[in-house]
Parts: structure tokens; C-alpha cells; sequence
């Protein structure tokens, strides 16, 4: 018996001592991420078939549902049996777990690539955590889009994209005194989020943003900026059906596409489904930034490391960092998934003008990222609680509603 | 006394691996929860005490106040619903009526049926653009109103009307089966002295039901607490808190809010309720019973 366990252990020795010898033969990685509808499926692909084309060997582990997804990686890092990479939004959702010391910075990568110069400045410092580029961008999506049909627009007479909140509403009277549905509501906190998030975008600008998220900023501006917002949010109350809430989104964006409604609001997911229904970015449908925007709401996602032995990312991570921001994969990652690259020096001629103008704001730096990435998941839930109790709760005036804004610090 | 006789060893042994399961299984992680609602644990479980730090966040929380309100309002309703629906149901198909195999399917039926697939017809049913109000105004009458579903002060009531179609069946068969152990004495004694029909039922019958009665009650009731699917299926909670409940608001402090402290102090508060709630009607019934006994 005694012999048995010495010979067993022995083994084990032996294999963990040759073990990563043998498997740096040929890089191999298990991937978790939340990617699994068609678009998204075919965007991992891209990088599945870069990474075996590089000789590494892929292992996809994914599963349907950010929330899924996330909650099988949180069990699995916490078991201490974590995945080669997982799918991440760049910032604070890092921040956890680069604290803990589980995740495996890959700077070594970002600085041979030199990320720092082909990424926006904001954008590095989000992948970062304590100096070190922790994170591989895959790509961004703007979230401040409003998808309309442009012949539902010229049919009931409206000849431009509104520029301003006021004509905005002028249209959508217009909408509806065609007897269309002016907005496709999607009536669920994290859609309503999004929606608060590019009005008050409109209405305190990019600095303004940033100071009321990251500052928790109270001054006259920020307290003005947000009573505001909801004064528009509210009054956008009387443009929606009474089927609105708990709809998704990709059925708001099937009433668009049937003409049955003018306009959602959405971030740029949303034109997979135009797609699907055979149209065409700026000849059949439009995606114009939501009035008096000087910038863009924006998400993006990217691959962590977590830390598989001591000594730092394995080969086979490093090498996904370098295929992940390699610009072939890059544009093509993103045509497949409908997103914008994260790198500025890509060839931009592919991308359809929707994410041409997102990839020129990026560039620009004219952007803020969104509450995934600049709040903690528990600030971002009751962000969205805020906005939600608030859009179904008619007789909330704007007011005292900027009061409740701030309790989502807490 | 033949109570404090020892158990024979071999039903100790037996009975052992069940023992240490329930001391770490059940006691063990209740244990474990409860301590992490004293802590300010986020993601990871941390060890760093807080008080009650994390129960004053959560009753200052407006959506966890609105869960408990609607957990109260769904939980008697359901509970007393399904019970008088089930206990007529039951009386109905006791009159010994044709096809009382085929209505006893039927009425069962939901509730042998996951929540999640039936939830989405109950959805669609009561979408207003979508179910029967626009079906209905399709038919031509026009000012048909039936949007309780995304009305803030009426959703609530059609999560119970879905469970009380799901729960009715399920304390039908139980009050059936405690119908059938009636003797049929009883009735025809009954019915000699020329007593109305209802009032057997009301007088008679259902007072010798208090044992199916009861077990019915307690399954609802731990229903209810547990209630999360139903929920998650036709409303997601909305709109705005109209229909959270305590399940679905833990579920989603663990899971997407990563905030584990927050989620125990809530999962705690709902064990005592449970307990406040159960304990005085365990004794109650233990009181009755003892008395029973020593009456014999």
C-alpha cells in the first residue's frame, strides 16, 4: 500500500516536472467566454483559427449568457482550477481579481506590441493595473447609436437626423402622427441604463461624464446635467407601447426593421440584426449618436489571463494576447461581430460607416466608457435599478430623482 | 417509558452518514452564509468584519423593502388561493364525476410542468400587445383593457394568478386523497338527516382535513420563499421593483452584482422569517398533539 502512494507520488513528481516541458511543445489554451450566438460565435472563430494556425491548440469552454459565463468563472477561480483566458469588459471588473494576485500580467506581450501607442490612451489605462497591461482587447462597441429605417424617416417627412434633442422630439411627433410607434422600447434596466447613459452624455459632455462617475461629482453642472437627463428620459415615457416592458432588444430592433416603430436606441449589436434582414448600414437603415452628443458611450471586451503557475502569463496566453491584437484579426474580429477595433492603425475601409464614425470617435479619443467599466458590478446593478424604478415610475419627478442618482454610490 | 429506550447500534451507524451530511451540508453552509453577511465580501468570500453593516445596506435598499412587501402580498394570496382553488376543485371532482382521471390529469398538469416553459406562454398571454388583450380588441372590442402585467400596482397579481394555476392541482390530489378517507358512513348518515350538500363539506368533511390541509400549506408556503423561477420567467422582476422577490434579489447580488455579503445578509434575514414564522406553528402542533396523546 505504503510502495503503491510513493510510486504514485513519484509519478506526479515526475509529471509536473516535465509536464509544462512537454505541453510548451505545443501551446495549448481553454477559453471561457460568453460568445456564443452566430455573430459572436464566428468573431471567436477568427481567433481560434489565427491561434491554431500559429500552432496552439484551443479549447472552447463557453457558455451562453454573460451572467452564466461569469458566475462559471468566478466558481472556477475561486475553486482554484481557473480557464486559460476569459472573456472580460475591460476596467474595474480587473481590478478584483488583479488585487487577489490572480490574474498573470502580460506585459511582455503589450510592450513588444506596443500597445501603448496603437490603443487610445484611455483604453490602455483600462487594460492596465498597477502599470502592468493585464488585459488583451478584443474590441469596442459604441452603446449611444440611434438605429432608424431611412425610408420610414423620408416617408413621414423627416429630411435630416435631428440634431438636437428638440427636433429630435419634432420627429418623433412626426413618427407618430404617421400612426408608427416612434421609439421600440426595450424595457429592461440594462437597455434603460444604457439609454439614461447617452442622454446625460449629451447633455454634460465627456468631462462632465467623467467627473459625475469616476469623482462621484456634485456640483451645480453635474446636479443640473442629471436633472436634465431625466427630464428627457421622462418625457421620451410618452413615444413608447404599453408592450415595453421586460422586451429584449433584439425585438425592439425587429420593430424597426418591420417598420412597425421610428427609432431605438442601442448600442451597436444592434446591426447584426439588420443585417440578418438583408440591410444596409447608411443605405437602408442610419445610426446617428444620440442628439448633441460630442462623443460616444462605449463598452469593450477583452481576454484575461488568470494565473496558471507561478512566473507569469504561460506561453500558450501569451501567444493569445499576440493574436487577439494582431490588426488582421483585429478588423476581422470585428466585422464578424459587429464591433469597432480597438487598435487605431487598422485598415479601416472594410467597416461599414457605422463603425467607421465609432472607430474615428475612438481614435479621437471622444469617448466614455460605460458603467461596466468604470463602476463596480454592485454600483452598475443599482445604477440600473435607479434607472428602471424611475422610467416605470411616472409620478417620480426629475428632481428628486437626481437625489437618488447618488445613492448608487453608496 | 418506552421513549428513552437506546436505538439499537446498527440504526445509529445507519443513520450516521445522514448525520454528519446534515451537520456539514445543511447546518455547515447555513453557518457559513451567515457569517459572511457580517462581512464586507464582494467577489471573494473576505474575512473582514463588519457588523451589521451589510443589514443596514440592505434595508435602506429600496428594491430588497419592494421584494419583501411583494413576497407578503404573493405569499397569501398564493397560499390561501391555491388552497380554497385546490380544496374546490377537489370537492368538485369528489361528486363522482365522469373523466375524474382525465380532470385530475389536467389540473395537475401544470404543476409537474418546469415554470421557466410555462412562464413564457403566461407572458405572451398577458403581453398586451401580444395576448389576449390585443387578441380580444382584435375581435373588435376595442376599449378591452387587460395590461396588469406592466402595470406597476397590478403585475404583482398576475404572478399570483400563474401560481395559483400552477399550486391548485397539487393541493387538489392531496385533499382528494384526504376526501376519499372519509368513510362513507358519514355521508350517508349525513345526508339521512337531510343536511344541505355544501354544508357537509363545510362541516363535516373539512374539518377532518386538517392533516392534508396543513401538509398542503407548508409545501405552498416553503413554495413561496423559494419563489424565483416564476418570477425570472414572466416579469424578470419589473417593471421598475414591481415584482422582485427576496429569491431573485440574492440570486442577483451572488451572481451578477458580486456582492456575496449583501446576498448573505438577505439569504439570512429570509432563514429567520422561515423561522419566525415556522417555529410557533411546529409548537402549536407539537402542544396539540401531546395533549391528544396524554387524552387517550
Amino acid at each position: 500500500m505504503k510502495t503503491k502512494t510513493a510510486l504514485f507520488l513519484a509519478g506526479a513528481a515526475v509529471l509536473a516536472t516535465f509536464g509544462p516541458a512537454l505541453a510548451e511543445d505545443k501551446p495549448k489554451i481553454e477559453v471561457l467566454t460568453s460568445w456564443t450566438s452566430g455573430g459572436e460565435a464566428a468573431a471567436l472563430g477568427v481567433l481560434k483559427s489565427e491561434f491554431e494556425k500559429r500552432g496552439g491548440e484551443w479549447k472552447d469552454s463557453s457558455i451562453a449568457g454573460f451572467g452564466a459565463a461569469d458566475a462559471a468563472f468566478q466558481n472556477r477561480i475561486v475553486a482554484g482550477n481557473p480557464p486559460g483566458s476569459h472573456q472580460i469588459v475591460i476596467g474595474l471588473p480587473l481590478v478584483d481579481f488583479a488585487k487577489q494576485g490572480l490574474m498573470s500580467p502580460i506585459d511582455e506581450v503589450a510592450k513588444a506590441g506596443k500597445w501603448d501607442q496603437v490603443l487610445a490612451k484611455s483604453v490602455y489605462d483600462l487594460i492596465s493595473y498597477d502599470g502592468k497591461a493585464y488585459l488583451a482587447p478584443t474590441g469596442a462597441h459604441g452603446e449611444s447609436w440611434v438605429f432608424y429605417r431611412k425610408d420610414i424617416f423620408a416617408k413621414v417627412g423627416i429630411t435630416d437626423e435631428p440634431q438636437t434633442w428638440d427636433d429630435f422630439f419634432v420627429a418623433l411627433d412626426k413618427l407618430k402622427a404617421a400612426g408608427i410607434l416612434p421609439v421600440a422600447w426595450g424595457g429592461q434596466a440594462w437597455q434603460e441604463a444604457k439609454v439614461f447613459n447617452m442622454i446625460l452624455l449629451s447633455q454634460v459632455g465627456i468631462d462632465g461624464f467623467l467627473k459625475i462617475y469616476v469623482d462621484k461629482d456634485k456640483s451645480e453642472a453635474s446636479l443640473k446635467g442629471i436633472e436634465k437627463t431625466l427630464e428627457i428620459l421622462g418625457r421620451l415615457r410618452g413615444y413608447v407601447d404599453e408592450g415595453a416592458p421586460g422586451r429584449n432588444w433584439n425585438d425592439a430592433t425587429a420593430m424597426v426593421i418591420t417598420g412597425k416603430a421610428g427609432v431605438q436606441f442601442m448600442g451597436d449589436w444592434a446591426k447584426g440584426e439588420f443585417t440578418v434582414a438583408g440591410l444596409e448600414a447608411g443605405k437602408d437603415y442610419g445610426c446617428m449618436l444620440a442628439p448633441q452628443s460630442d462623443g460616444m458611450v462605449y463598452v469593450a471586451d477583452s481576454f484575461s489571463f488568470p494565473k496558471l503557475a507561478d512566473g507569469g502569463a504561460t506561453p500558450a496566453q501569451k501567444l493569445l494576447a499576440e493574436v487577439v491584437m494582431d490588426p488582421k484579426v483585429q478588423i476581422d474580429f470585428a466585422l464578424k461581430k459587429g464591433a469597432i477595433p480597438m487598435r487605431s492603425d487598422v485598415d479601416k475601409s472594410s467597416l461599414d460607416v457605422c463603425a467607421q464614425k465609432g472607430l474615428a470617435l475612438m481614435s479621437a479619443g471622444k469617448i466614455v466608457p460605460d458603467q461596466a467599466i468604470i463602476l463596480t458590478p454592485q454600483q452598475a446593478g443599482a445604477l440600473s435599478d435607479f434607472v428602471d424604478e424611475f422610467w416605470s415610475n411616472a409620478s417620480e419627478g426629475s428632481a428628486a430623482g437626481v437625489e437618488a442618482f447618488y445613492g448608487i454610490f453608496k | 417509558m418506552p421513549s428513552t429506550r437506546r436505538r439499537p447500534i446498527a440504526a445509529t451507524a445507519a443513520l450516521a452518514p445522514t448525520w454528519v451530511v446534515v451537520a456539514v451540508v445543511y447546518v455547515g453552509t447555513m453557518i457559513w452564509s451567515i457569517s459572511m453577511s457580517f462581512t464586507d465580501s464582494t467577489l471573494f468570500p473576505s474575512s473582514n468584519y463588519v457588523g451589521f453593516a451589510q443589514y443596514a445596506k440592505l434595508f435602506t435598499t429600496p428594491k430588497w423593502l419592494a421584494a419583501l412587501r411583494n413576497e407578503v402580498v404573493f405569499g397569501t394570496l398564493y397560499v390561501s388561493g391555491c388552497l380554497v382553488l385546490g380544496f374546490l376543485l377537489a370537492a368538485a371532482l369528489d361528486r363522482r364525476v365522469r373523466f375524474e382521471s382525465v380532470f385530475r390529469t389536467i389540473f395537475l398538469y401544470p404543476y409537474a410542468m418546469s415554470f421557466v416553459v410555462t412562464g413564457l406562454i403566461w407572458q405572451w398571454m398577458l403581453n398586451p400587445t401580444l395576448g389576449i388583450q390585443a387578441n380580444v380588441r382584435a375581435l373588435g372590442w376595442d376599449g378591452f383593457l387587460f395590461n396588469w402585467i406592466v402595470d406597476r400596482d397590478m403585475a404583482i397579481y398576475t404572478i399570483v394568478i400563474a401560481g395559483i394555476w400552477q399550486g391548485a392541482g397539487l393541493v387538489m390530489v392531496m385533499v382528494l386523497a384526504g376526501m376519499r378517507g372519509i368513510s362513507a358512513e358519514q355521508w350517508k348518515a349525513a345526508l339521512i338527516d337531510g343536511i344541505p350538500v355544501w354544508r357537509i363539506y363545510a362541516s363535516i368533511v373539512l374539518p377532518q382535513l386538517r392533516a392534508s390541509l396543513t401538509a398542503a400549506g407548508m409545501i405552498l408556503a416553503m413554495g413561496v420563499i423559494k419563489t424565483y423561477d416564476l418570477v425570472v420567467a414572466m416579469t424578470g422582476g419589473g417593471p421598475g421593483n414591481a415584482t422582485e422577490v427576496p429569491a431573485k434579489f440574492i440570486m442577483d447580488n451572488l451572481f451578477q452584482r458580486q456582492n456575496l455579503g449583501l446576498a448573505a445578509a438577505g439569504a439570512t434575514v429570509l432563514v429567520l422569517t422561515v423561522i419566525v414564522v415556522v417555529v410557533p406553528i411546529r409548537y402549536a402542533l407539537h402542544v396539540r398533539g401531546a395533549r391528544r396523546s396524554a387524552a387517550q
